[in-house]
């Protein structure tokens, strides 16, 4: 069984805790914490460290708990939220647009093929749709209907390195996040085209977005960019600001 | 029959206040979740919650869930295998509580060392049940697709988190209630913390 671990490469572990740091420096310098201690804990590090060192043994007992076949559940179509939801680190007009005719996908790292992909090459491979329950971290929820290409045809057509241990996207909204290999594979974890059956609109990630049932909202890329393999941990956008990397549902 | 007078043993002291102040941290930080996206027209005054902000409640939540479900592993299975639970939480019946109550409300319930009385019994069993249906709603909440089964025993996603908020509310309740009473009889807290009563004697209590 596959699943992620800390880099044994010599630099990740440290890259790793020191990005572990910086996040919880900020989450435990406000709020309540006197209420508890009736001191200042907030320039404690052994608090920040002890958090960050429980954070990462709840990631590790999320990958655990992960089974490539264990399937999200399905809804059926009158379940679908209308309207869905729009969310991102921003408002809904700050949404970025770009022609689909030029977008391209650029595929680097541990992959055979670095060629970028174009939307019609996607539209080619086969499609898969689901409707599927979306989770956000703050706990409010709503079902609606993506399809497009798995992420595993994906990857095997460009040959990727399946024993790779993360999968990282970036996005032309200035997003990023990453996730473990299982979850890439996981049949579930669909490249998405369209929404509702119909072309992914702006507000939900145009052209192409990342559907991942199995985690959390921050771990479901919009406005893909770019995809890469690597070995190297890649954190993201939220993660690297003190939500947890795994973010598994 | 007489039986040597009990009080709390180390195990269940121990595992009371490392759950006691598990559980205050995951009331804090579940407000700051809570507040995150609120399922009820109010939110938790920051000063209540723990974390500072969403990420950080999260990491005080999962940490304080590895104290809780440690404490209350070893608590459970000591509970069972030393007969504590048979003993003294098993609830009466409700004539006993009935009259218990009676005379808790009239502040006239007496006290024994090691003898839990009929509303104690029932507010402790009724308190772990709930702590019990916390913690299952939590990682119904939490795992929804690898614990699909659990979501879907709590009614799916959305009721499931209803559930929890609701668990929330009844051990804030009990805590409000038992922190009273245990203020209003305070050898119980002493014995609680040190394993004896401050008294230098207090009768052998024969049931």
């Amino acid at each position: 069984m596959k699943r992620p671990q800390l880099d044994r490469t010599a630099i990740a572990p440290e890259l790793r805790r020191l990005e572990r740091r910086l996040m919880l420096r900020g989450m435990v310098s406000l709020g309540g914490l006197s209420l508890l201690s009736g001191c200042a804990l907030d320039d404690e590090p052994a608090v920040e460290r002890a958090l960050a060192r429980v954070m990462s043994l709840t990631d590790r007992a999320q990958a655990l708990l992960f089974s490539r076949h264990r399937l999200a559940r399905e809804f059926d179509a009158s379940r679908i939220t209308r309207p869905f939801p729009f969310n991102a680190y921003y408002g809904q007009d700050d949404v970025r647009t770009v022609d689909p005719a030029q977008w391209r996908l650029e595929v680097s790292g541990l992959v055979a093929d670095r060629r970028p992909w174009s939307l019609a090459q996607f539209r080619a491979l086969p499609q898969k749709r689901q409707i599927t329950r979306h989770i956000c971290v703050e706990g409010w929820s709503a079902i609606g209907c993506w399809s497009g290409v798995p992420l595993s045809v994906f990857l095997n057509r460009v040959g990727a390195d399946l024993r790779a241990k993360y999968v990282d996207f970036h996005c032309f909204d200035d997003y990023s996040t990453s996730i473990d290999m299982a979850t890439a594979l996981h049949p579930q974890t669909v490249m998405v085209l369209d929404f509702d059956d119909r072309g992914l609109p702006a507000a939900y990630g145009a052209p192409m977005k990342v559907r991942i049932p199995t985690k959390l909202g921050y771990k479901n890329p919009k406005y893909l960019a770019a995809i890469s393999v690597t070995n190297r941990f890649p954190g993201g956008y939220w993660e690297d600001q003190g939500y947890d990397w795994f973010g598994g549902s | 029959m007489p039986r040597p007078r009990r009080t709390p043993t180390p195990v269940i002291r121990i595992t009371h206040w490392i759950g006691a102040l598990s559980m205050l941290a995951m009331i804090g930080s579940g407000w700051q979740i809570y507040n995150a996206s609120p399922i009820l027209p109010f939110s938790f005054p920051s000063w209540m919650t723990l974390g500072g902000w969403l990420a950080g409640g999260i990491a005080w939540h999962f940490a304080a869930m590895w104290t809780l479900m440690g404490a209350g592993c070893v608590y459970l299975a000591h509970g069972v295998v030393s007969g504590h639970f048979r003993r003294d939480l098993r609830p009466q019946g409700a004539r006993a509580i009935g009259r218990d109550m009676g005379l808790a409300l009239r502040f006239r319930l007496s006290h024994a060392p090691g003898r839990y009385n009929a509303v104690q019994r029932l507010l402790y069993t009724g308190v772990l049940i709930v702590a019990a249906l916390t913690v299952a709603s939590g990682l119904s909440i939490w795992k929804p697709v690898q614990l699909g089964w659990l979501t879907w025993l709590f009614g799916g996603y959305d009721i499931a988190r209803r559930i929890h908020f609701t668990m929330m509310a009844l051990i804030v309740g009990f805590l409000i209630v038992h922190v009273v009473l245990a203020l209003l009889v305070p050898s119980t807290l002493f014995g609680m913390v040190f394993g004896r009563r401050p008294a230098p004697q207090d009768p052998e209590t024969v049931r």
